[in-house]
């Protein structure tokens, strides 16, 4: 960790302030920007983008669809209209390019939700909670699925934190408030990363739409890794990069090719060594940056 | 000892992915049931122009609100957590604000998904819910006043409400105009239930399946069948046979007998006195 113990320090004293946060700034510009868009409108009549995050419309033209509540509506029994499929193939193909869980990290607005109960988290030292398996989410993803075919219903939004946060900001809130307040005390009290890393089947979809996404992150440098720890402390997903940071001696490449990371960008900012940046998911030879050599044999990871 | 070691960690793991499992069945149990019951649409909300069957809406509607921001008139909410409908569905209340029953029905156009069914393109058709006039005991036009007012706002003027006359019995000498709703034409905008003069109002629209009633499906209505067949369905035609006491006559009408029928005997009134002292006040 870094010398005064504070998480980024050092990356602000390498790059400074503005260049260790970079792309936490990006990400928050990126979400409040698509609300202020969707709010835009009811506030101000100034109607850019109509609807909310399950099916868009903007400047009357571009249609965007949520393709894990129109799924769910298909397994229900409904075939949406032709609006709705384009725009879910359009949703589908951008994420399938820019890291399904792109959509967690840059768009969905309960991520600011979970994002400051972590920093809390870190920030008061609160250790421990509950620990449960992060397949959990695929577990609810599927039961989601399967209850729609089962009632019939998209009967997931009766309580998706996600949709309900994002409905209630432009329709009205009424007591949708009190769920997302227990989505931040869950993550707060008792279980880190509990919700975006362990629960929310959203997150779990678009990180299969996401599974072979071309934009990924790189431990480029992980030869100058010193080691601090910092991003595996500041990551929503510590587990996705150790292969890419550790594993040049197993012979795995330096891509964190796991479809749970977000491409939040965190670990480019708090790294002072510079070892993390966006890049492709090709490229991901051993040699490129394993300078001891003897793993480039092994060449392409998928 | 690998071999232990290896077997106990896939005995957890297999141990966890069935805790994992069940915790998320009967999670998904719960929420289901919960679906279930939140299916039951509230009498007091009624659904846009178009609108699938409650059951099939509920599959098709993804809560997106675009039908809620172009309908030009407002009138339309998306269900938040605490209504007691499907969180996130389209619904408007009658009494509060009414359908304008816009011609280009812009609601069902904008709805992305089609649980407004685009095959509605003449509103006049719309079933959004039923009118009844639920309470003849204070309507003013059951107590033989005059007020007419939800006949005169529908748009169905005549149509999906007319006013049917009939003897006030009460005054013995003035008609009734009762608001009569006929389904087939009624569009469930709700502007009559809107307009009802009364604190709360006598008439109301509700979801069709709570206003409607049905007969039974073995059910033959004899006189529909008679004009269908283009002759009765007893043959022959058997004439009735009246076998009354000697002296006494038929006085349901002229229906029946065939003979003219004698008018009813009023009470007699109390001798002397005008009728208006009498209770039969206007
Ligand atoms: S690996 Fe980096 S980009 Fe991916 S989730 Fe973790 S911090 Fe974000
Ligand atoms: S018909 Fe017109 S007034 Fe009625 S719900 Fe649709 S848009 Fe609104
Ligand atoms: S536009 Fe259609 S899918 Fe969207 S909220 Fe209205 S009825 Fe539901
Ligand atoms: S709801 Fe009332 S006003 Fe509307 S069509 Fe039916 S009877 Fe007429
Ligand atoms: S407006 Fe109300 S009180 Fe007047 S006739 Fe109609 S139902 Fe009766």
């Amino acid at each position: 960790m870094s010398p005064n113990g504070k998480i980024g320090a050092d990356a602000v004293l390498a790059k400074g302030w503005l260049g260790a946060h970079k792309w936490l700034l990006l990400r928050r510009v990126s979400q409040l920007g698509i609300l202020a868009l969707f709010l835009i409108g009811p506030w101000a009549g100034i109607w850019i983008v109509k609807g909310n995050l399950a099916y868009s419309l903007t400047l009357d033209t571009l249609p965007l669809a949520d393709p894990y509540v129109l799924l769910q509506s298909l397994l229900a029994g409904h075939v949406a209209e032709k609006l709705a499929l384009v725009g879910v193939a359009i949703v589908i193909g951008f994420y399938a390019l820019a890291g399904g869980r792109a959509y967690c990290a840059w768009a969905c607005p309960v991520n600011m939700v979970t994002d400051l109960a972590a920093s809390l988290r870190r920030r008061f030292g609160i250790k421990g909670g509950a620990r449960f398996s992060r397949a959990t989410r695929y577990w609810i993803l599927a039961m989601t699925l399967v209850l729609a075919a089962a009632s019939g219903a998209i009967a997931w939004e009766m309580l998706n934190p996600v949709s309900m946060l994002h409905r209630g900001l432009i329709f009205g809130m009424g007591t949708a408030w009190a769920v997302i307040l227990a989505v931040f005390l869950f993550d707060l009290f008792v279980s880190p990363d509990g919700w975006c890393g362990h629960l929310c089947p959203v997150g779990a979809f678009y990180s299969l739409i996401g599974k072979t996404s071309l934009v990924r992150v790189k431990a480029a440098q992980r030869s100058a890794c010193n080691d601090c720890m910092d991003c595996f402390v500041v990551c929503p997903e510590p587990q996705v990069i150790k292969p890419a940071l550790k594993g040049a001696g197993k012979g795995i490449g330096p891509v964190i090719t796991a479809s749970n990371c977000t491409n939040c960008g965190r670990c480019i900012d708090v790294c002072s060594k510079q070892v993390f940046g966006f890049g492709l998911r090709f490229n991901n030879k051993v040699a490129d940056n394993a300078p001891r050599g003897e793993t480039a044999a092994l060449g392409n990871r998928p | 000892m690998a071999v232990t070691s290896n077997n106990q960690s896939r005995r957890q793991f297999l141990l966890d992915m069935a805790k994992t499992a069940c915790g998320v069945g009967v999670f998904g149990l719960g929420l289901g049931l919960y679906t279930r019951q939140a299916r039951a649409l509230p009498p007091t909300a009624i659904r846009p122009p178009g609108a699938l069957a409650e059951a099939d809406f509920q599959g098709a509607c993804i809560r997106c609100g675009m039908c809620v921001r172009d309908c030009p008139y407002n009138i339309l909410e998306l269900a938040r957590p605490e209504d007691d409908l499907a969180t996130g569905t389209p619904y408007f209340v009658a009494r509060k604000i009414p359908c304008e029953m816009c011609e280009d029905i812009p609601c069902v156009k904008a709805c992305p998904t089609g649980a407004l069914d685009h095959q509605l393109t003449d509103i006049n058709k719309a079933k959004m819910g039923l009118a009844a006039l639920v309470d003849q005991e204070t309507c003013l036009n059951f107590l033989g006043l005059r007020c007419d007012v939800c006949y005169r706002v529908c748009p169905a003027i005549d149509k999906a409400i007319t006013l049917e006359r009939t003897h006030n019995v009460r005054t013995a000498k003035h008609t009734m105009f009762l608001p009569t709703v006929h389904s087939e034409y009624c569009t469930g905008c709700g502007k009559c239930e809107k307009s009802c003069v009364l604190d709360v109002a006598a008439i109301k629209v509700f979801p069709v399946q709570l206003a409607k009633g049905e007969l039974g499906k073995h059910y033959r209505l004899g006189w529909e069948e008679k004009k269908k067949a283009g002759e009765s369905l007893v043959a022959p035609e058997i004439e009735h046979q009246y076998n009354l006491p000697e002296g006494f006559k038929y006085e349901q009408g002229p229906g029946l007998s065939g003979e003219a029928v004698a008018p009813h005997a009023a009470p007699a009134a109390p001798s002397g006195a005008p009728r208006a002292l009498h209770g039969d006040k206007l």
